[in-house]
């Protein structure tokens, strides 16, 4: 015990003070604006979503990928033809031209009629614009009927062609039936595909990823041989080996639900990586502690402590491995091996466009490419956007 | 160090064995066996079916024997370089094969070089110039090419060259070469005609390891021994290639594991579309077939190539970082 501590202490004379009798209010010192409010008491989730919005690319990309997904479910009345209507007379006819101008005057869209010549030397279909035929664009219009959603029957379409013409915006294929058509269809398989993959894949990721993390030890040992296994094979010729072992017999639809599994089965693997070494960092921080001591269950520190932590983050990787998905369906219906026709899926169309020929004659049948690529972009840019809001260190 | 390199090559081996299950199954997957349809296919077209073959395919997968027997008679021929029978073409699968697996290996490794030798510059481009125009022109095409797929930039240069300069890029090698011996000459006229595949098949990979490289680089400009450098004054160029690249380079090295993979997934799918005799066309004519022993051979073969890739850029990882040379890590 040290000397000064024994000595009596100096006391300072009493000063005059001022004593408020005010009742004393804790929080007085921290009253907020409304303004700090606002930011100060925001949740995770709104924090994420203002510093997503700053993000100007990644949110037009999110913007472009709502709308893609959002015609999915109207695609019949976006098109002007359906999926399988074939125009026998107008087979490999190329895009049309919209006009808008006519003898120097501004009228309402049209195009014109199409005349068809055989050329008997190179044994191909040649078209023309009959520049006399003025077929005029008809909106909000009664065409083709369909079933909407399988539940009632309709016809209208936002655009029809003229009842006498056609409307061939982006060309015909082999059959005669109208790509632009076929690519808006084709987006309710190929983007679904994704989506339900990584559901599929998140699930599996979200297993074994946490096993591997939380327990450790020889699960974690198992877990990452398997991953490194899977890892070890290249990933298309995988996929094509599975997928060309789905049996014939298989209904398409079968068939799609089959490629979907395929895909997440070897896609699982990376986000696997990213929960077990999150996992494996959270797990020793002292909350983690805190509420094992507490007696929680494994199961509920997972889930009620763990998971919150990162979730963000998994979810924005998630969304960075969409496009792998879409592209290896892509590739796969390309070659042959993926999903068969009726189903339609922007692979399958392209399926079309596999031989030089094709190509050097009517290379419109590789439109459905475009779409790929802006997808691909899109979720690319969305996913970077998602990534940096859910980081809270940057 | 010795003991590194022991260890790593012992490692490998359950690795291998467990792909080689895998494959096996792949290889029982379709119901029934090959023999089977084979031969029903054959009495459908009402032509005899030779019995003398028949046993002997029977005999020489042990198809009457249980799946374990199967599978240890299917590996210990790989083993001894036999990589089984082809239904489909009724010769043994290595003769069937040829020169393909060693054009892969070729057009593989020649990729692997493109990629780094495009990325690492453009890499370091980016990085130390974040956020310029250049950077974001830069991404901008990396993105490109990574949303581009291979098979469609394969179409689109066909039909480029075709339109443009009239002439046809597919196949490898000069057509005199067909067929021939492996002679200088002739691997100097594939090394010539592999710029279009590998340019094809480089651009997703090399756009990939641009992003990667750059934020690898970024984090290690922010440490603090750059900051300590930079204050004692020396200059950024030196100080550039003096620390942080030679951490880069590390990675360059260790993420050859998931380049690989990339690239030999899209050599298989550019080679198909290119028609380029390498194992592309010829696993997807299998898989349509069904011709499952073939198919099998060539994923067996494309998965230990990455596994001896991974390998070996473990062992030069080794001979680049100290800390994993004297502590006997493993990098993955």
């Amino acid at each position: 015990m040290s000397a000064d501590v024994l000595e009596p202490q100096v006391r300072e004379p009493a000063l005059a003070h001022y004593v408020s009798t005010e009742p004393f209010d804790p929080a007085s010192a921290v009253t907020l604006t409304p303004e700090q409010e606002r930011l100060y008491l925001a949740s995770q989730w709104t924090l994420m979503w203002w510093k997503f919005k700053q993000h100007r690319v990644a949110l037009v990309s999110g913007i472009i990928l709502l709308l893609m997904y959002g015609s999915t479910l109207v695609s019949e009345i976006l098109v002007p033809y359906n999926l399988q209507t074939r125009n026998t007379d107008f087979i490999y006819a190329p895009p049309q031209r919209v006009h808008v101008i006519r003898d120097g005057r501004l009228v309402a869209p049209f195009v014109y009629g199409l005349d068809k010549t055989l050329d008997l030397q190179n044994l191909r279909r040649v078209y023309s614009e009959n520049l006399n035929e003025v077929r005029p664009l008809r909106f909000f219009c009664s065409g083709d009927p369909y079933r909407f959603w399988n539940l009632f029957d309709a016809s209208f379409h936002l655009v029809c062609p003229d009842p006498r013409g056609t409307l061939f915006l982006l060309g015909t294929d082999r059959l005669g039936r109208d790509v632009l058509s076929r690519i808006v269809y084709g987006a309710r398989i190929s983007l679904t595909i994704g989506l339900i993959g990584i559901a599929l894949s998140f699930t599996l990721a979200l297993v074994f990823g946490g096993l591997a993390g939380y327990f450790g030890g020889w699960i974690d040992v198992v877990v990452q041989r398997m991953i490194e296994i899977i890892r070890s094979f290249p990933e298309l010729p995988l996929w094509m080996a599975l997928s060309a072992v789905l049996p014939v017999t298989w209904s398409p639809i079968l068939v799609y639900f089959g490629i979907t599994g395929i895909l997440a089965l070897l896609d699982w693997t990376g986000l696997a990586r990213a929960v077990r070494s999150k996992l494996l960092a959270l797990r020793e921080e002292d909350y983690c502690t805190a509420a094992r001591l507490m007696g929680a269950r494994p199961r509920r520190i997972i889930a009620r402590h763990l998971l919150p932590g990162f979730l963000s983050h998994l979810i924005a990787s998630a969304t960075l491995s969409i496009p792998g998905m879409i592209l290896g369906e892509t590739a796969l219906s390309f070659l042959g091996i993926g999903l068969r026709p009726p189903i339609t899926s922007w692979g399958v169309l392209l399926n079309e466009a596999q031989n030089m020929n094709v190509v050097a004659l009517y290379p419109w049948l590789m439109l459905p490419v475009v779409p790929v690529i802006v997808v691909i972009l899109a979720f690319n840019f969305f996913g970077d956007g998602l990534r940096d809001a859910a980081d809270p260190y940057r | 160090m010795l003991r590194y390199i022991v260890k790593r090559v012992l490692l490998m081996i359950p690795t291998l064995i467990a792909v080689s299950v895998i494959v096996f199954t792949i290889i029982q997957l379709p119901p029934g066996n090959y023999l089977e349809s084979y031969i029903a296919e054959l009495q459908a077209q009402g032509e005899t079916v030779d019995q003398q073959k028949v046993d002997f395919l029977r005999q020489y997968y042990g198809l009457d024997k249980p799946l374990p027997q199967q599978y240890l008679r299917w590996a210990g021929g790989m083993l001894k370089g036999d990589f089984g029978y082809s239904f489909e073409f009724n010769m043994p699968v290595t003769k069937v094969v040829g020169d393909r697996m060693f054009l892969t290996i070729i057009i593989s490794l020649v990729t692997v070089l493109f990629t780094w030798a495009i990325a690492f510059p453009i890499g370091i481009y980016s990085a130390t110039h974040q956020y310029s125009w250049g950077d974001y022109g830069l991404s901008l095409l990396g993105f490109l090419g990574i949303a581009i797929p291979n098979f469609m930039l394969a179409l689109i240069m066909m039909y480029v060259a075709n339109v443009y300069f009239g002439t046809s890029i597919g196949g490898l090698m000069d057509p005199q070469y067909i067929g021939k011996p492996w002679t200088w000459d002739k691997l100097m006229s594939v090394l010539a005609h592999s710029w279009i595949p590998v340019v094809v098949i480089g651009t997703g990979g090399t756009a990939g390891m641009i992003r990667r490289l750059r934020a690898n680089l970024l984090d290690e400009l922010k440490k603090q021994y750059v900051v300590t450098a930079r204050a004692k004054g020396l200059p950024p160029g030196k100080l550039l290639r003096k620390y942080p690249l030679r951490m880069a380079l590390n990675f360059f090295v260790s993420d050859i594991g998931s380049l690989l993979p990339q690239i030999i997934s899209g050599a298989e799918i550019t080679a198909v579309v290119l028609s380029l005799p390498t194992t592309g066309p010829m696993l997807l004519a299998a898989l349509k077939s069904q011709d499952m022993y073939l198919a099998g051979s060539f994923l067996m073969f494309l998965a230990v190539l990455i596994v001896i890739g991974v390998l070996v850029s473990d062992l030069a990882l080794m001979a680049l970082d100290p800390r994993i040379r004297l502590t006997g890590g493993i990098s993955r």
